[in-house]
């Protein structure tokens, strides 16, 4: 029950994007068409419950041991870069069409914050391994979720009547705002 | 000390540990590329400028090994690119076309075009276009906030006296400003193209004529002198068609207004 109830608020009431702020550089990049928004939030979702998995264990078993907390950071980035070119090469391998889809995304996903974020946010909290991966792949599909729902209005807003001066960006941010407040009426949910 | 010297030492251990993982994994993960993709990519001019359509230059390599791009695809290379990449896809490059370049259909220097109002703001075309209609009386003047100086991927343009200017041997024709410009002031046009009347302002020619002194006006007397039947006057203002002209330069003589010029 409590794994459920953990895994729903993050999805939405802990929400990546619109509770933490976190990975609004692709969120507002990548989200003009939905297709390319799936395929950034499925990549963005690989990536984090790998790096969670491995942030967690060296942290735990490295860095903690060694009294070494304060390299955190710096010790994630490595992480996180390096899985990222050998989850590359892996996909170029044995799954070419995943990795013709995902395209350009997976490198650059290798600086996002929203990765780095979880894997110290999971140290923040204190979360055990389970929970670390937990809280990776669903603040993950939270991630997927808000950035597939923001290509999906940026979509039908391409063919609506917008004033001249709120085209393109400005509706783009109001909307990111709306739909933050909207994500806002989860809180309480858990 | 020593805290210092274990953490350098556990980073470098991580470093190195990632290092021969992302070492043995390039050997085992190992893709063969057709090697015609590399020796395309090499022939590109390397700027990712767009101009082909495909997501920079290893994009377009990867399409002409596939036959989905064509051979002379990447217009900065030029027509000697198109031989190499040609030559690497035994293909023929096809008939040579002629090179072309940007020009900046404009001669609204200060001074010479009005200005409305003295624009402060952040430093750019699209931007101010917005203020009021513009910092220039003319509504068809280039801004000269240098937008397309900022998209140029090869340094061809300069800003002078408020308009761009673009130096023909450095442009490779990729594109880039003619989509930046919010006035559509620059085209592409033949490179030989010397005779060019650089106006576009299809207002009236006492509106035109009240904004800039070197708007055309539209009055055709160009179109008269011209003996190939090369120009036409429409909108209000006269072009010119670069495959009727023999570039005799006998317009350029006549324009009351000095907007067709012949350098």
């Amino acid at each position: 029950m409590n794994v459920i109830l953990f895994m729903i608020s993050c999805i939405l009431t802990n929400n990546f994007i619109f509770n933490k702020f976190l990975g609004c550089c692709p969120f507002l990049g990548v989200s003009s068409k939905v297709e390319t928004a799936t395929s950034m939030g499925i990549a963005v979702t690989f990536v984090m419950t790998i790096a969670s998995l491995f942030a967690w264990m060296v942290n735990t078993w490295v860095l903690v041991p060694l009294q070494l907390e304060y390299m955190q950071t710096i010790a994630f980035i490595l992480i996180i870069a390096g899985l990222v070119q050998f989850v590359e090469m892996f996909l170029k391998k044995s799954m070419p069409a995943l990795y013709s889809a995902l395209g350009i995304y997976l490198p650059l996903i290798t600086t996002n914050c929203a990765v780095l974020g979880v894997a110290t946010l999971n140290v923040k909290e204190g979360y055990n391994l389970l929970f670390s991966v937990l809280n990776g792949t669903f603040s993950a599909l939270g991630f997927l979720l808000a950035i597939v729902l923001m290509a999906g209005v940026r979509e039908r807003l391409e063919s609506s009547k917008i004033p001249e001066c709120m085209k393109g960006f400005p509706i783009s941010l109001v909307t990111a705002g709306l739909m933050a407040i909207a994500f806002m009426g989860f809180n309480g949910l858990v | 000390m020593m805290p210092i010297l274990y953490a350098g030492i556990v980073l470098a251990v991580i470093g190195l540990i990632f290092g021969l993982i992302l070492t043995f994994a390039s050997k085992v993960f190992h893709v063969d590329v057709d090697e015609r993709v590399t020796q395309v990519r090499e022939c590109c001019a390397g700027a990712n400028c767009g101009a082909c359509g495909y997501p920079g230059c290893d994009g377009f390599a990867a399409a002409v090994v596939e036959g989905k791009a064509p051979v002379n695809g990447c217009k900065p290379a030029g027509a000697e690119g198109a031989r190499k990449i040609a030559a690497i896809m035994g293909a023929e490059a096809g008939a040579e076309e002629e090179r072309q370049v940007a020009r900046v259909l404009c001669q609204g220097v200060k001074g010479v075009a009005k200005e409305r109002y003295t624009y402060d703001g952040y430093k750019s075309c699209a931007v101010a276009a917005t203020v009021a209609g513009g910092p220039k009386d003319c509504r068809f003047a280039c801004i000269g906030m240098g937008d397309c100086m900022d998209h140029c991927a090869f340094g061809a343009i300069t800003m002078k006296d408020g308009i761009a200017c673009i130096d023909d041997t450095k442009c490779t024709a990729c594109g880039a400003c003619v989509n930046a410009c919010p006035r559509n002031v620059i085209r592409l046009m033949p490179a030989s193209q010397n005779v060019m009347v650089r106006c576009r302002n299809s207002d009236v020619a006492r509106v035109a004529r009240s904004v800039c002194m070197d708007a055309c006006i539209g009055c055709g007397r160009c179109k008269k002198e011209c003996q190939y039947d090369a120009i036409t006057v429409e909108n209000g203002y006269a072009r010119i068609d670069p495959a009727k002209c023999t570039r005799c330069g006998a317009c350029a003589a006549v324009c009351p207004c000095k907007c067709i010029t012949t350098d």
